[in-house]
């Protein structure tokens, strides 16, 4: 057996790794709905989901039971391949693109095999992630041609046209942060923003702040998110390309929005906020203990909010969830070594939590765009302040070297 | 059989198969899908010979751009499905022929000169991205801009045929 696995490690500890991730990232997924729609309920002074488990926690496992129990019907006339092919496609280039993301520092060996903390360390990882975002339109534009309604193939071309506008600038925005890291691997940009050990002086975003801002007004607009969700302006088409599904099918639309929002909140920690490196300098090694002062207060709260609870079934689960908590905090304080693995992970994530929350928060403020300012701001401003910052970063550096 | 070996016949099979798909489908849409499918199948076969640069490329351009707006356009357009006729009696007695001596042609040479074809170099330093910059830009730098140059006139030949109107 250990010989089997010694062999064929370099497949299976992949399948492994991939198993673990589409696990957690579905998991964040549904749990990125609860905590939108909990945001957003905040953000209009209502209470949100809050029948299904205490706080509506279990409503995303309701919501998973409803998709697949729903009858899905299908329009009648319909291009059967292309309507079948285009969830599929969607959800399948969202999940590939999360494979080139480094998640953390960390390289461990099991079963001989050595390894790190992502799916694959491709030296190529930017392009790779240009490639299946290019690739994506497909999904979308198919969806709504196929659907042998109005709205949906006047949602699917209002999309692909967004996303081949938008794209132009996505890919210009990222041209400076390549310039200063002279590597495509998303790795390697993460290691050269450490710099000398000064914490986040020497992360991007100060060099590349037009960079940065390009990138992630581009980033929402490939997304399809608030305020560039033209595709499915539900007051003018319905819902765009996805409104001749329903059930799974629609799901699958879901997830693969959801999961490309992670993907670029990924992309945006790792190459304008230093990825897994921590923002304070080196020398400050007491700030190894914040995943625990920030897990045992919460923990605590959990508690105290759960025995207070106003059913009995809160009262049991938000005690326990919150003890499970406060006690992950207490032990990353009495086992150091651990505490040190955790620390890059937990940097990682935070920093793709807050741009996950921005995300919901201006789906939360911002109003819609009329197509034709979306046309004209992504051509006529996005794109030539991309190529400014471009030819400005170039100068710089070359100013540096002589 | 080795895995890259197995890989590439995977490939190959692929974009033969989504060549032939494109050929004969009878809706626009699929053919153009077809023809998606083997820009990316091409992309992985670059891959497997160590031009991880042109792959992604390959996929950018090709599998994105340019067939996005195949599909825009077919979309927009909405083309039906063709009508499909009689064979022609050129296609018949002339074309059949022509294709199978043509494909001959292309595999005598191929077995012929197998020997001295040299062997794709797994990850050598030519094909990596520094190094095609490097040579893009000092060694073929005339061709290179004068091809910009070559698409920066077709731009703009596509714009004023588009405004001739106003």
């Amino acid at each position: 057996m250990s010989e089997f696995l010694a062999q064929y490690a370099f497949l299976i500890v992949p399948i492994i790794k991939i198993a673990i991730l589409v696990f957690l990232v579905l998991t964040v997924d549904a749990y990125l709905t609860w905590i939108e729609r909990k945001v957003i309920a905040h953000i209009q002074a209502r209470w949100g989901p809050h029948r299904v488990g205490p706080h509506g926690l279990l409503q995303p496992l309701a919501d998973g039971v409803k998709f697949i129990f729903k009858e899905d019907p299908m329009p009648a006339n319909v291009d059967k391949a292309a309507y079948f092919l285009a969830p599929f496609i969607t959800l399948m280039l969202a999940l590939t693109s999360l494979a080139v993301i480094p998640f953390g520092p960390q390289r461990f060996t099991v079963f001989g095999y050595e390894t790190h903390v992502g799916i694959a360390d491709v030296n190529i990882s930017l392009l790779v992630l240009f490639a299946i975002t290019a690739l994506g339109v497909y999904g979308v534009a198919l969806a709504g041609w196929a659907s042998n309604s109005k709205y949906s193939l006047l949602g699917g071309l209002r999309s692909s046209a967004q996303m081949i506008s938008y794209e132009l600038a996505l890919t210009l925005s990222v041209v400076g942060v390549l310039l200063i890291a002279g590597d495509f691997s998303l790795r390697s940009i993460v290691e050269k923003q450490a710099g000398s050990g000064h914490g986040l002086l020497s992360w991007n975003i100060f060099p590349q702040i037009i960079g940065f801002v390009c990138f992630f007004i581009a980033a929402i607009a490939e997304t399809n998110r608030v305020p560039f969700d033209l595709p499915e302006a539900e007051s003018e088409l319905v819902a765009g390309f996805h409104t001749e599904y329903a059930s799974m099918k629609f799901a699958m639309f879901f997830i693969a929005e959801y999961t490309s929002m992670i993907t670029v909140s990924c992309l945006a920690t790792i190459m304008f906020f230093g990825g897994w490196l921590s923002p304070f300098p080196d020398s400050w090694t007491f700030t190894h203990y914040l995943p625990s002062v920030i897990l045992i207060p919460f923990g605590l709260w959990v508690i105290f909010d759960g025995i207070r609870y106003e059913n009995l079934f809160g009262r049991i689960v938000l005690p326990g969830v919150g003890t499970a908590l406060a006690a992950i905090g207490a032990a990353l304080i009495v086992f150091p070594p651990v505490n040190d693995v955790v620390q890059g992970v937990f940097w990682f994530f935070a920093k793709v939590f807050t741009f996950l929350f921005v995300y919901i928060w201006m789906r939360g403020t911002l109003p819609r765009f009329r197509y034709d300012q979306l046309m004209s701001f992504g051509w006529k401003f996005l794109l030539p302040v991309s190529i400014a910052n471009v030819v400005l970063t170039s100068v710089v550096i070359l100013w540096r070297m002589h | 059989m080795t895995a890259p070996l197995f890989i590439f016949f995977v490939l190959a099979a692929v974009a033969v198969l989504g060549a032939i798909s494109l050929i004969v489908q009878r809706h626009p849409i699929h053919s153009a899908l077809s023809l998606i499918v083997v820009m990316v199948a091409l992309a992985g076969l670059y891959l497997l010979m160590g031009a991880e640069f042109v792959a992604a490329v390959q996929i950018i351009v090709y599998g994105g751009a340019i067939m996005v707006l195949f599909v825009f356009v077919i979309m927009l357009l909405n083309a039906g499905e063709e009508e499909r006729t009689n064979f022609s009696k050129l296609a018949t007695y002339a074309g059949i022929p022509l294709a199978l001596a043509v494909t001959g042609l292309i595999a005598a040479a191929l077995v012929r000169s197998s020997g001295s074809l040299p062997a794709p170099v797994p990850s050598g330093a030519l094909t990596s991205t520094k190094a095609l910059s490097m040579l893009l830009f000092s060694e073929f730098v005339y061709p290179f801009e004068l091809t910009s140059f070559l698409i920066l006139v077709a731009i703009l030949g596509a714009i004023v045929l588009a405004q001739r109107e106003n």
